[in-house]
């Protein structure tokens, strides 16, 4: 079983958060499912479990941040994008301040519970926010990356969407990588698979069955949605002239949109295909039924990748 | 007891097997709270509310919203046994392409009359169907039913006090009132104080009552119905996962299926309650 990113977000939370003193963090009665329990547990004097109140608890993160406090609000990525969306927008972004927003269950991870708790559209909601950092990590090692990271380096507003799953690692330990520039984690030249989250070990297994095809696949992981990192678009344009992008997200408003942005602003015109949500809701069911019925797996991917090879 | 309650208590009792065993085959599921909602669901369909199972768009039937809506199973369980569908239905919960999703879908599941997964959102439905009856001068009546946990939520409040300020006498809410929420005790979470004081200030008629006991639960109906010029809380104190031993008092079985050693003491405790009830 790969490592569940949820359960290596609350050890790194832990790791970097409990020694900085400034760092406090708040829960809406889910920190056994988002895992900031294991902060709670570590640290209760800065940990705040606020009840059934996310409205409230992302405007009190903005108090927390205006006191000089680096808060890390925590519920399901659906809530972040909804009822925290006013503060997060009007407060948080709009001033500027050091609040970290983070989005478990993203994607399809809330399985069972289905389309009430599904996190499908909330990269669209925090990519419209001026201001906004928008990530997502793919692995164990960048999920812990990223939360040093957010304790360490990074000041303003960040949105993060987090998987409860794990499929898998793609990277050494200890790897480096910088916000807002893409990783590549192979090398093609027929095609580009530009993803982050769990689509990228994903997108990595039907790379791996393509090449055996004969298709051989770049593939980046997208791991800053937003400021997107437009060379690596470009480059993946011309190099490999053909663009997949795959995301376990509507393919409205998240990283198929911001790729599609960047290439029509170039005036770039390559065979371009979106996998994703394809604007439906979704529905209770357990999650590897999920990333197969709706095309998010790397057989979904790999489909993809061959009819858009077969447009160049 | 008169036959009429005993058979509501046996009817409760069967319910709670059918969630049980619904969590069970599903592998997954909220079981413990559907159990401590049970005594309520049962009053108001199988006694209190007027019904059509066989028209679930009949205009002038009773409304009702699951507020806390991952208690889901028994709701399904109720509509089933109350004939809005096939009993044999049930183990479809959770599944692939069902009616039965993880959360209430008013548009799938024949009998919900709305569709509730995120908290506090129930209970502002309810409002709006109660309104509109109020508007068009109907007789029917909106139930719903809320967990304490989820009367953290600002929105409850705004719209406790939206429909305390239009007199909405046919709202009436339970309270399922078992003291936990996901992460442990609501009094350490989020201690709400006096629940019923807290509706009284915004308008509302008030009462509190022992949420098992069957004949309570109806009388605090009947004297809600009396007041035509408040909307009616139903503060009911009840024990989450109440009729499973293990269960009881357990928030960790907030979320949680039972393993086969568990499900055949929870089967025989269940059906030995049913059979006191025969
Ligand atoms: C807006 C929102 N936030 C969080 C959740 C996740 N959640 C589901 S049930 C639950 C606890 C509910 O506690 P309570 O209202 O007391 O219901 P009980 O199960 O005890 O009857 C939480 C936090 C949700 N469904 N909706
Ligand atoms: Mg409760």
């Amino acid at each position: 079983m790969a490592a569940a990113l949820r359960d290596v977000y609350g050890e790194s939370l832990v790791k970097y958060g409990v020694p900085d003193e400034k760092v406090v963090v708040l829960d809406a009665d889910l920190a056994t499912s988002t895992k900031s329990v294991l902060f709670g547990n570590a640290c209760p004097e800065r940990f705040f479990d606020v009840g059934i109140a996310e409205a409230d608890m992302v405007s009190m993160a903005a108090g927390f941040a205006a006191s000089g406090f680096t808060p890390f609000i925590n519920t399901f990525a659906t809530f972040v994008a909804s009822i925290c969306a006013v503060s997060a927008k009007s407060l948080i972004a709009y001033s500027g301040l050091n609040v970290k927003l983070m989005g478990g269950n993203n994607g399809l991870t809330g399985g069972y519970d289905g389309s009430t708790h599904h996190g499908i559209d909330d990269i669209n909601v925090m990519r419209g926010i001026p201001n906004m950092l928008v990530m997502s990590p793919s692995t164990p090692v960048m999920m812990d990356w990223m939360v040093k990271t957010l304790v360490q380096d990074h000041k303003g507003p960040a949105y993060v969407s987090v998987s409860r799953q794990g499929a898998g690692e793609v990277y050494e330990e200890g790897t480096s990588f910088t916000i807002g520039q893409a990783k590549t984690v192979r090398e093609g030249t027929d095609a580009t698979i530009i993803a982050y989250g769990l689509c990228v070990p994903r997108a990595l297994q039907a790379a791996e069955k393509l090449a055996q095809e004969g298709i051989n696949v770049r593939l980046v992981d997208m791991f800053t949605i937003k400021p997107i990192d437009r060379a690596a678009v470009i480059s993946a344009a011309k190099e490999t002239g053909a663009i997949i992008t795959a995301e376990e997200h509507s393919v409205i408003g998240g990283v198929g949109t911001a790729v599609a942005e960047v290439l029509t602003e170039e005036g770039i015109a390559v065979p371009f295909k979106r996998v994703g949500i394809q604007d439906t809701f979704t529905q209770s069911g357990s999650y590897a039924q999920l990333v197969e019925i709706y095309g998010v797996g790397a057989d979904g991917i790999a489909q993809a990748v061959r009819e858009t090879v077969a447009r160049k | 007891m008169n036959e009429e309650i005993r058979k509501l208590y046996r009817t409760a009792y069967g319910l709670r097997k059918d969630a049980v065993d619904m969590v069970y085959h599903a592998r997954t599921g909220h079981a413990a709270p559907c159990l401590s909602e049970a005594d309520i669901l049962t009053a108001l369909y199988f006694h209190v509310m007027n019904l059509d199972p066989a028209n679930p768009h009949w205009a002038d039937r009773d409304r009702f919203v699951l507020s806390k809506g991952h208690a889901s199973p028994l709701y399904y369980a109720v509509l089933a046994r109350r004939g809005y569908f096939p009993p044999e239905d049930l183990m479809e919960y959770r599944g692939l392409n069902t009616k039965l999703q993880g959360h209430p879908d008013m548009k799938k599941c024949p009998g919900v009359d709305f569709t509730t997964g995120s908290l506090g959102n129930g209970l502002a439905g309810a409002l709006g169907m109660a309104l509109i009856g109020k508007k068009d001068k109907k007789d029917y009546r909106v139930f719903a039913v809320c967990g304490d946990g989820e009367l953290d939520e600002g929105i409850i409040w705004e719209a406790a006090t939206y429909a305390g300020n239009e007199h909405l006498g046919r709202l009436i809410v339970f309270v399922d009132n078992n003291g936990l929420q996901s992460g442990g005790a609501v009094e350490k979470i989020q201690d709400l104080g006096d629940i019923a004081a807290r509706f009284e200030a915004c308008k509302w008629h008030a009462q509190t009552i022992d949420g098992h006991d069957m004949e309570a639960i109806l009388d605090a109906v009947a004297e809600a119905e009396k007041v035509t010029d408040k909307p009616s809380v139903i503060v009911a104190k009840t024990i989450k996962g109440k009729g499973v031993s293990f269960m009881e008092g357990q928030y960790l079985w907030h979320m949680k299926a039972p393993n086969d050693e568990q499900y055949a003491i929870a089967c025989e405790e269940l059906e030995r309650k049913v059979k006191e009830y025969e």
